[in-house]
């Protein structure tokens, strides 16, 4: 025998729908469904169809549209001058190799050694002087959690006692670290002095500007100083980070405004790069007045304070100085990808035409869209 | 609301249908009772009863309280496997050193979906609450010492006496003891139990009959012996002890709960069985889960994708290792190794849990709530259908389970029942014939409509709906003829219809089948009109003059007899059997002088069958006072067995039903539904294969196939399959394989006669492998064809349509185990099976040889009580709510009211539901693998570290809110074609059945579009930000830059992609799409807004300066 789905409702009801015709309602209690063009699936709707005639035009208009594009910014950035130069000192033939094997985090005097180089064409305008590290994971899931935000943006509460985060580098010796966190522990603390070699040898320091090498929001958003009226003041309860020189307040001491949490090169250090081949804005060279170039070529030292150590883990260190155009630095990809997707799309066109052309009409007519 | 029925139950039907407990425990049973093997009640006697523990008759359909609800819900929804598993990711997320996400990732869905599904619970449980009560607080007369008190339902006990009255829902199962009406008779009606809507009549026991009044039933003292409760709706047995007595019990004295009392003023019953023990509440038990292919490749899919997603972790948690020890070791200086960590193994132990939390996202939660919900929807669309609702009875179309549309896209056979389902059901006295003169052809030969006759003035209690078109029949009787009048006459006594006078001249019948109606009506509308009855007598009304028969004896019907028949004493007292039957067996039993006539007669039925009409032959039989006595004592004695009674009394009834006298044969036409023929053709088109199953003998069955177009004269041959033994059954099905083998080859000129003789080599040895090929994802379409795929080469070579019909005793031998497998191949090879003489066990098994044989999906429609087992064996169930009750409704999936919205419920609703439920699947697999294999890309990058690409708000609302609505719209809303389009064209339909739009092939290449897009998002973006610097020299390559870009373009080309999948955009696609990238960027900016960093700078360190546009288009 069969069973039912029984509810108790329906022996209350005492009728089923199965039975609703007996009764003679009449029109007044129709069930008929209402004939709303929602219910009855017939809401105007726009039924786009891909046939060769919109197909075939977007290919050649997408074409036509990334392959001038590509090659402008392609030009663009082939205009770009970039130079580069590593300076790890993994090389015994490379002028910081002693400096890289002495390395020890506990020694005061720090270790300098000097790097010459050529420019062969002068930089133009403002040019832009960056450090880059390789092999260097700031995207490390533990590296890029372990910051105080809070901390960071000036919250007392915060700069007392850090968030968990930070560990281990929360607290050191019973007082919080300030900044806490792996990030600002790692902080990048080589100092890179530039000077122009003249021919007769003599060499001219290059004023490098460290203003503005931060993103705004992060230097008058996010990172503000404790309050206090003196910095010191503000930080006394708290360590400098282990690996840490010099305490938070006095990160800077030719500008005192640059200081604290709001020091500039903290600012784009504590910004953590997506990648491990990674450069940031070290400063920037501003543009001379008059036709004369920034850098002209020439022979140029480097002169490092090295204080970083990479080569533990095999990273590398890099001195960059690039020009800017209205597509920012160097970055030949952009311009050689909108180029390829332009010409595949361009190809893909005339070979669908092709197609379109030898075959098209036999089908067509016979054809039910599906 | 039926729609959401069993939405809470299905609500997370994939991964491991484990955990189904539901089922169990219906009803507030508790469950630790031993298992009963006999019930002993006795009467009047509470304390012997109560040692039995026996349930109350307290209902309890509802499943918490307040208190329980929390935990029992909870409980229940963590029975489902996918809510566990995110329970399990959501506690793995809150270890430190494994979480790679925030908590909130995962309990934010979650909480979602389980408040969701707690809500409904709730409102469900509400309502069963309700109607508990309201069942459970009913009032009951309950006899408590001698006298009646008023008693609520609940507070009935077994054992106790009840009193009913008219119009009253029996309380519980209870013996009937006594009742007003005579004899102990009394009516009930069993609606709710089992839909059908004709009185029953049932009888106490002779001897607690006489019990009439209260203080006599407060002295009854007798113990029911029975068996334990059970389901079954048509059988009880047990025996009555009283007063040293033993009384056998039969379903005949039983009222069971639920049933109306009816025409009956009162009447008293022992409860035998309460509450949940009752046969109602027994019988309400869930009803099988019935799952789509497509449920069940999704779940293999998911499985394969768990299994992708730790080969994922796998690799990853070892590049993780060989990071750790080559690189994270010396990098420790600036990262030390978090606590626990001590070395790179454990290391690569916490990431690959890590990286499980991450790349979970591939099979998001979303995807079985969106699942879910799409197919409400379409559901509901099912329900709304203008043109699936029958006007005249008032019936829309319901879609009574949520979880099978898109299987209906995929339908290749169909197995319906023919009365009431291609038919009206509705029987017509169509025509008759009369001592070898036959009535009620129609004289239309002027093509003018012929007249209906007018009974009115010649019959005052005529009913005005009958229709007879010939007058001659009207004077032969008017003129008194002999036969006619006892032609009648038998038609007005010999049946069980029972009739209700609600006014003088007002008659209403309640017939047990629509046949037995119309033929009382047309005896009604001739003259002789059936009154009333009473368990002695029947009155009628011939030719205007009220005459009283005492019934002496009903010979009742059964499918075995195939007649019934009647004895009755006519006021005169002239003894006079008349017998209604199958010509077949009627026939048969004839006296010999009716030889001459008897020829006459039949080729009358012959004429009738062919036509279609539903025949039955009367005849009569006098019987001296001497030949009654004899046979009713022995009458007697067969009613009084204890064993084999069924038999005996055949046999008694046999005895007697001999040497009757020929009366002539009616004729009842059950005309077929409205637009039937063009259903069938046109379903026949889309290459779903028609099985007819009806109970209809031969003839008609054929006949109906032809008007129905199931069969047509452009058929090459139309086979029959008649035999009544194994050999000769096999035999005609080998003769007409190898018929249809010839005509094709004849037809196709050998042009492949190579390939059909290996097909009929492949067929001598019977080998049927089917099975073993065509799995859900390949369907038959890529199957290569070594040798053992006989059956479809067979089916290939077979070229020209042929019809099949089984006779019902050839189909049991077909049936059989080692002749299944030639059955389906021949039967398989027809395009039309009409199968007749069969009982409801055999639809059954004739579906389920089907399903085994074939990887097809099956559909089951029919209206009646016996197309239940089919309906439920069927992949599909579709029940007719038409005349013949609501079990078949019950227990279907999908109902209305004409078969003709079948075409539309396959090639409209079905077809859309499966086109819907595909893109839907594709583009959901294909954007969370473009979403979640950004992250595994990346691992290369980050020291497998586990760190996220996108940030965490976007991880959380990616699937919730940014992603979600387009392709719900589009899984809801999407049309190809319109409906009018589906069904001029039919051959639409047969990319569902061949299941190409969602198999295996179709999900490798959305997840390889979906991995190749993931590429595309992780290379581009590091390729341009890797050395980008903003016009101020500012480098972009930072984290977050990275992040927001990447996301970015995750969500443009993922809304592309929708877009361009999305083929029918209605307002609310539009809405949903645009709303969706505008709903995006405004939480971007909002969630890196410097308002909200100031407010939490831990939670939200984004901030952002300006815009970034950094999106890439990618062809």
């Amino acid at each position: 025998m069969m069973a039912s789905s029984y509810n108790a409702k329906e022996e209350v009801d005492g009728h089923h729908p199965g039975s609703s015709n007996h009764g003679g309602t009449g029109p007044i209690n129709s069930k008929k469904p209402d004939n709303t063009a929602f219910k009855q699936q017939r809401l105007p709707a726009w039924q786009p169809i891909l046939t060769a005639g919109t197909v075939l035009p977007a290919f050649f208009v997408i074409g036509l549209i990334f392959i001038p594009i590509g090659i402008g910014l392609y030009v663009t950035s082939n205009n770009i001058k970039e130079f580069e130069i590593d300076y790890t000192g993994a090389e015994p033939n490379s002028p910081c190799y002693v400096c890289a094997q002495n390395f020890s985090w506990n020694s005061t005097t720090p270790c300098f050694c000097t790097v010459n180089f050529t420019l062969q064409q002068p930089f133009e305008n403002n040019i832009y002087m960056y450090y880059g590290l390789s092999n260097f994971y700031q995207n490390h899931r533990r590296y890029v959690k372990s910051r105080d935000d809070k901390q960071l943006n000036g919250d007392s509460k915060a700069l007392e006692e850090p968030s968990s985060d930070c560990e281990p580098y929360r607290k050191s010796g019973g007082a919080p670290v300030a900044p806490c966190g792996a990030i600002a522990n790692s902080l990048f603390n080589d100092t890179l002095d530039l000077s122009y070699v003249e021919t007769n040898g003599t060499s001219t320091p290059i004023e490098l500007q460290k203003s503005g090498i931060a993103w705004w929001t992060d230097k008058h958003v996010k990172f503000k100083n404790p309050p206090g009226s003196n910095l010191s003041v503000a930080f006394q309860n708290t360590v400098k980070p282990v690996n840490w020189r010099r305490p938070v307040y006095e990160l800077d001491p030719s500008n005192p405004d640059n200081n604290g949490f709001i020091n500039e090169d903290l600012i784009v250090w504590m910004r953590t790069a997506a990648l491990p081949t990674f450069r940031k804005l070290y400063r920037i060279i501003p543009k001379k007045s008059g036709a004369v170039s920034t850098l002209p070529s020439g022979s140029y030292s480097l002169r490092i304070a090295y204080n970083y150590p990479v080569l533990s883990f095999d990273g590398r260190k890099r001195m960059i100085l690039s020009t800017i155009s209205w597509m920012g630095g160097k970055n030949p990809f952009l311009g050689i990808a909108y180029i390829t997707v332009g010409s595949i799309c361009f190809f893909l066109g005339i070979v669908l035409l092709i197609i379109n052309h030898k075959y098209g009409n036999r089908s067509s007519s016979a054809e039910i869209p599906n | 609301m039926t729609v959401l029925k069993d939405f809470q139950e299905q609500w997370f039907p994939l991964i491991l249908p484990l955990h189904r407990k539901k089922t169990q425990s219906v009803g507030g049973r508790s469950k630790h009772r031993w298992t009963e093997e006999e019930r002993k009640v006795k009467a009047n006697d509470r304390e012997y009863n109560e040692k039995f523990q026996y349930a109350s008759n307290c209902i309890m359909t509802s499943k918490y309280n307040i208190l329980t609800f929390l935990p029992v819900n909870l409980f229940e929804q963590f029975q489902e496997v996918a809510n566990t598993y995110f329970l399990f990711l959501l506690i793995l997320q809150l270890i430190p050193q494994i979480s790679s996400l925030s908590w909130f990732t995962t309990i934010v869905p979650l909480a979602l979906v389980l408040s969701i599904t707690a809500v409904k619970d709730a409102t469900d449980d509400y309502f069963r609450h309700k109607s508990d009560n309201q069942v459970n607080n009913r009032q009951s007369q309950v006899l408590i010492r001698g006298s009646l008190q008023n008693e609520k339902w609940m507070n009935v006990r077994v054992g106790d006496i009840i009193k009913l009255e008219n119009n009253q829902f029996v309380a519980a199962d209870v013996l009937l003891l006594s009742s007003s009406e005579p004899h102990g008779l009394c009516y009930i009606e069993t609606a709710e139990l089992d839909g059908e809507t004709n009185m029953k009549v049932r009888q106490s026991v002779p001897v607690t009959a006489e019990l009439g009044d209260p203080n006599n039933l407060a002295t009854f003292n007798g113990e029911v012996v029975c068996e334990p409760p059970n389901n079954k709706l048509d059988r009880f047995c047990g025996s009555l002890y009283w007063r040293d007595r033993k009384y056998l019990l039969t379903n005949q004295n039983m009222l069971l709960r639920g049933c109306v009392l009816r025409n009956t003023e009162a009447c008293y019953g022992l409860v035998i069985f309460a509450g949940p023990d009752t046969k109602l509440m027994q019988n309400s038990g869930r009803t099988k889960f019935k799952r789509t292919s497509i449920d069940r490749l999704m779940n293999t899919l998911v499985l394969w994708i768990f299994g992708f997603l730790v080969c994922m972790g796998v690799i990853l948690a070892v590049g993780n290792a060989v990071w750790e020890k080559e690189v994270g070791s010396l990098f420790q200086s600036y990262l030390p190794w978090d606590p626990p960590v001590d070395n790179f193994l454990f290391s690569a132990f916490l990431s690959f849990w890590s990286y499980v939390i991450i790349l979970n996202t591939v099979v998001p939660i979303s995807l079985y709530v969106s699942v879910e919900v799409i197919r409400l929807g379409h559901s509901y669309f099912i329900n709304w259908d203008r043109q699936m609702f029958c006007s005249q009875c008032n019936t829309a179309a319901e879609a009574r389970t949520t979880t099978l549309n898109e299987e209906l896209g995929q339908v290749e056979y169909i197995f319906s029942d023919k009365t009431g389902t291609l038919t009206q059901n509705i029987m017509s006295f169509n025509k008759c014939s009369i001592n070898g003169q036959t009535y009620g052809e129609r004289t239309d030969q002027m093509g003018t409509q012929p007249k209906r006759l007018d009974f009115s003035p010649f019959n005052p209690l005529a009913d005005p709906q009958f229709c007879f078109y010939d007058d001659k029949l009207l004077e032969s009787v008017k003129v008194g003829d002999v036969h006619t009048h006892e032609f009648f006459r038998l038609l007005s006594l010999c049946h069980t219809v029972m009739s209700e006078e609600k006014s003088e001249g007002h008659l209403v019948y309640k017939a047990q089948s629509p046949d037995e109606g119309a033929l009382v009506t047309a005896a009604r509308n001739f003259g002789f009109v059936f009154r009333s009855r009473t368990p002695g007598t029947i009155t009628t009304s011939e030719m205007g003059r009220t005459v009283t028969y005492s019934l002496l004896a009903i010979l009742d019907f059964n499918n075995i007899r195939k007649r019934m028949s009647v004895i009755v004493r006519n006021p005169e007292g002239r003894i006079r059997l008349y017998c209604k039957g199958a010509d077949t067996v009627l026939l048969e039993r004839l006296h010999p002088s009716n030889l001459e006539l008897m020829t006459v007669t039949s080729d009358h039925l012959n004429e009738y069958g062919a036509d279609g009409l539903r025949t039955l032959a009367l005849a009569f039989r006098d019987l001296s006072e001497e030949e009654w006595e004899v046979w009713s004592e022995s009458h007697r004695f067969a009613g009084k067995a204890t064993d084999c009674r069924e038999d005996r009394l055949a046999a008694s009834y046999d005895l007697i039903e001999q040497d009757m006298m020929l009366l002539g044969a009616t004729a009842i036409e059950d005309k077929l539904q409205e637009g039937v023929p063009e259903t069938i053709a046109l379903l026949s088109l889309t290459n779903i294969k028609i099985w007819v199953l009806t109970g209809d003998k031969q003839e008609t069955a054929v006949n109906i196939g032809y008007s129905c177009k199931m069969l047509t004269d452009d058929m090459a041959e139309v086979f029959i399959i008649s035999g009544h033994t194994v050999q000769s059954v096999r035999q005609e099905l080998r003769s007409a394989r190898d018929r249809m083998m010839e005509l094709s080859r004849s037809r196709d000129g050998g042009k492949r006669g190579g390939m059909e003789g290996w097909a009929e080599a492949c067929f001598m040895g019977n080998g049927f492998q089917q099975d073993q090929e065509g799995d859900v994802g390949g369907g038959k379409v890529f199957h290569s064809p070594p040798l053992p795929s006989p059956p479809s080469s067979f089916m290939d070579s077979i070229s020209g349509e042929f019809g099949l019909v089984v006779n019902g005793h050839s189909l049991a031998h077909a049936l059989e185990a080692d002749m299944e497998a030639e059955f389906v191949s021949t039967a398989c090879a027809c395009k039309a099976i009409i199968c007749c003489r069969v009982t409801p066990l055999q639809k059954a098994q004739v579906v389920e040889l089907i399903k085994k044989h074939k990887k097809a999906v099956t559909l089951a429609i029919g209206d009646g009580a016996n197309d239940v087992s089919m309906i439920k064996s069927a992949h599909i169930g579709v029940g007719i709510s038409g005349q013949e009750g609501i079990q078949a409704v019950l227990a279907s999936d999908y109902s209305f009211a004409q078969f003709r919205f079948l075409q539309r419920l396959l090639l409209v609703h079905g077809r859309w539901s499966y086109l819907r439920m595909c893109r839907f699947l594709c583009y959901f697999f294909y954007k969370n693998f473009a979403f979640t294999m950004v992250h595994f890309w990346f691992g290369f990058f980050c020291g497998f570290s586990a760190q996220t690409v996108y940030d965490q708000y976007f991880i959380t609302l990616y699937n919730i809110v940014y992603t979600s609505l387009p392709v719900l719209a589009m899984g809801i809303f999407d049309q190809d074609v319109p409906d009018h389009r589906s069904l001029e064209y039919p051959k639409l339909y047969e990319p569902g059945q061949l299941n190409l739009l969602f198999n295996k092939k179709e999900f490798f290449i959305c997840i390889a579009q979906g991995i190749y897009t993931s590429v595309v998002l992780f290379f581009v973006p590091y390729a341009v930000l890797s050395n980008a610097t903003q016009s101020n020299g500012v480098p972009l390559a930072d984290y977050q830059t990275f992040a927001i870009s990447t996301a970015t373009a995750l969500v443009i080309v993922v809304s592309v992609q929708i877009a361009l999948d999305t083929g029918f955009w209605t307002v609310i696609n539009h809405m949903f799409v645009w709303g969706s990238l505008g709903f995006y960027f405004t939480i971007m900016f909002a969630l890196h807004s410097q308002t909200l960093f100031r407010i939490f700078p831990n939670q939200f360190h984004f901030v952002v300066p300006k815009t970034h546009c950094c999106s890439r288009s990618c062809g």
